[in-house]
């Protein structure tokens, strides 16, 4: 068996690293009951690449990460996955796909039946690892999303926040290549919601993974684009100069379309009056 | 509720189709990788071992009522020996098979509707979707599994007892002598009336798992429709078992003469 770190060679991720950007969305559109919700959404992520998707509420952010892992087919248009064409996998390799990718539901969506430990051993169960390694390996996640202490109770009998980032900690366990992460804030006081930008930001730079995120707060996704962990200090720090966090990039949704796809830097240049309405 | 007919009948054919698309995939995964064992077995003690003390009560107290009733008629064409042997003859090619299936149907269709029901609207399915597990193999096919290997022994638990109840009744009540009431019954028997009576638990079992997984999985509209859920499954699953056991009835009497 391959030391969990060791990223198996079979991975899509790894196989389609250079040749393949991680997600590709080209012209996908979906609606319900005859209602467009997302209309013509392209965009390209790269590997190693942070996106984050902004938009007003109801406008279909969810449903675009939905669609994103293969949870929604899209009424037309196509969503590549690693380099695969959703649409034509069979539905085993949809399911090896998806266990490359994690996600974090807007309202966490936890086992409820399942202890904290459980629910972060989830993915590592699926895999038949061993008990020794599972326990490790589980401690390991709580500890870093500090969530140690919690790891006997149920979901039932911790916070919203703890939820929030034991949810984290079932999606990042086995380090997928893409994260999804819908509104990990949403709904938490700004000192938790620190706290979790603060992991999200760790989880960046310490494994360099990719990730799509979702948030109403402007303030978390301006922290994201700022900010980066220091690895000698263990924090996250201001990159100075106001420099900006490469990668690190907007999606924007309003009105059934994307309204921007690019940096911080012409984000808040520009000129678009829903934009800057948005981000006043 | 505006629904035109054409819509509505629309509907009903597709809820249909999907149902047997969940059944044929659960059914279909038990020859895929991974099967999942310790689900089969967690299920397995849920509903075996769960519902053991209703299927013992109903099981008895079927097998005596029946004794009482029919030593009443038979008596009056002065037939009254022979109730052992009606009584086991209905308890094992009609009574045991469809009491225990509605009973395990009001217990188990309900829980697996209403579980599965919970975890649909609270996005726990989409969650074990997102991480890379089928919920149909998870979830439905070991419910399968366990569901009819458990209610074909619940059903000879069920018979058993029923027999017994019935020999109770006749030895305390009617006078009938326990040798002659278990001769009477066990003599009567012959290879179509128990191979009746031990198919049709494997048919009911594959509605109860199949309908309360199905209304479970396709479950909308929050808490409320998890209710409804619940409910519509225990009703289409105990009619579904009164139907089949009519067809099934039928075509082994047409097949063995019996
Ligand atoms: N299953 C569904 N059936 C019908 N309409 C739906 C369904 N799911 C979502 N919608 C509609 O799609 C729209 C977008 O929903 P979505 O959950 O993606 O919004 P969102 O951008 O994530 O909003 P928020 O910021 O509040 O989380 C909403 O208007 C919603 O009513
Ligand atoms: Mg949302």
């Amino acid at each position: 068996m391959t030391p969990l770190d060791a990223p198996s060679a079979t991975t899509p991720a790894t196989a389609a690293r250079d040749a393949e950007p991680i997600l590709v969305f080209q012209h996908v559109a979906l609606g319900f009951d005859g209602k467009l919700i997302l209309n013509d959404i392209s965009f390209t992520m790269e590997h190693g690449e942070t996106r984050i998707l902004l938009g007003p509420a109801g406008c279909g952010k969810s449903l675009l990460l939905k669609l994103a892992n293969g949870l929604l087919a899209p009424d037309s248009g196509t969503v590549r996955l690693f380099g695969k064409d959703l649409r034509s996998v069979l539905r085993d390799d949809l399911y090896s796909l998806r266990a490359n990718t994690g996600m974090v539901f807007q309202e966490g969506a936890l086992f409820d039946s399942l202890s904290v430990r459980e629910n972060v051993a989830y993915r590592l169960r699926e895999e038949n690892r061993d008990e020794e390694l599972i326990e490790a390996k589980v401690r390991e996640v709580l500890q870093f999303v500090e969530l140690e202490h919690a790891i006997d109770l149920l979901p039932s009998q911790i916070s919203g926040g703890m939820r929030r980032r034991v949810a984290i900690a079932r999606a990042i366990i086995t380090q997928p290549a893409l994260l999804l992460y819908d509104s990990p804030t949403g709904g938490l006081d700004p000192i938790t919601s620190t706290t979790i930008i603060d992991l999200i930001v760790k989880e960046r730079d310490v494994f360099g993974g990719t990730s799509l995120l979702v948030t109403h707060r402007l303030q978390d996704a301006f922290t994201l684009a700022t900010h980066a962990f220091n690895a000698t200090t263990q924090q996250m720090e201001r990159i100075p100069n106001r420099g900006l966090a490469p990668n690190t990039k907007f999606l924007v949704l309003n009105n059934t379309r994307i309204v921007f796809d690019g940096g911080l830097e012409d984000l808040l240049r520009s000129t678009d009056p829903f934009l800057q309405a948005f981000l006043a | 509720m505006e629904l035109e007919p054409g819509a509505f009948v629309k509907e009903k054919i597709l809820r249909v189709q999907e149902y047997a698309l969940l059944s044929a995939a659960g059914v279909g995964n038990l020859f895929r990788r991974p099967l999942y064992v310790a689900d089969i077995f967690a299920q397995a003690d849920l509903i075996g071992i769960g519902s053991l003390p209703i299927v013992i009560l109903t099981g008895f107290f079927t097998g005596a009522v029946l004794a009482l009733q029919s030593a009443y008629t038979l008596s009056q064409f002065g037939a009254k020996s022979i109730t052992g042997e009606l009584v086991s003859l209905s308890m094992i090619r009609e009574l045991g098979p469809v009491l225990t299936g509605l009973m395990v149907s009001g217990r188990n269709a309900s829980g697996m509707a209403s579980e599965l029901g919970s975890m649909q609207v609270t996005e726990q399915i989409d969650a074990m979707r997102a991480l890379g597990t089928d919920p149909i193999k998870k979830l439905v096919t070991p419910r399968i599994v366990s569901t009819i290997v458990m209610l074909f022994f619940l059903t000879i638990v069920a018979d058993t007892v029923g027999i017994l109840g019935g020999g109770v009744v006749s030895a305390a009540m009617l006078g009938i002598g326990p040798s002659q009431y278990f001769h009477a019954s066990i003599d009567i028997l012959r290879y179509p009336d128990v191979l009746q009576g031990m198919v049709k638990p494997i048919f009911s079992g594959f509605i109860i798992a199949t309908i309360g997984c199905f209304y479970g999985m396709t479950t909308k509209g929050g808490t409320q429709g998890v209710g409804r859920s619940t409910t519509q499954a225990v009703v289409a699953s105990s009619v579904f078992i009164i139907a089949l056991d009519f067809i099934v009835s039928r075509f082994m009497i047409g097949a063995f003469g019996r």
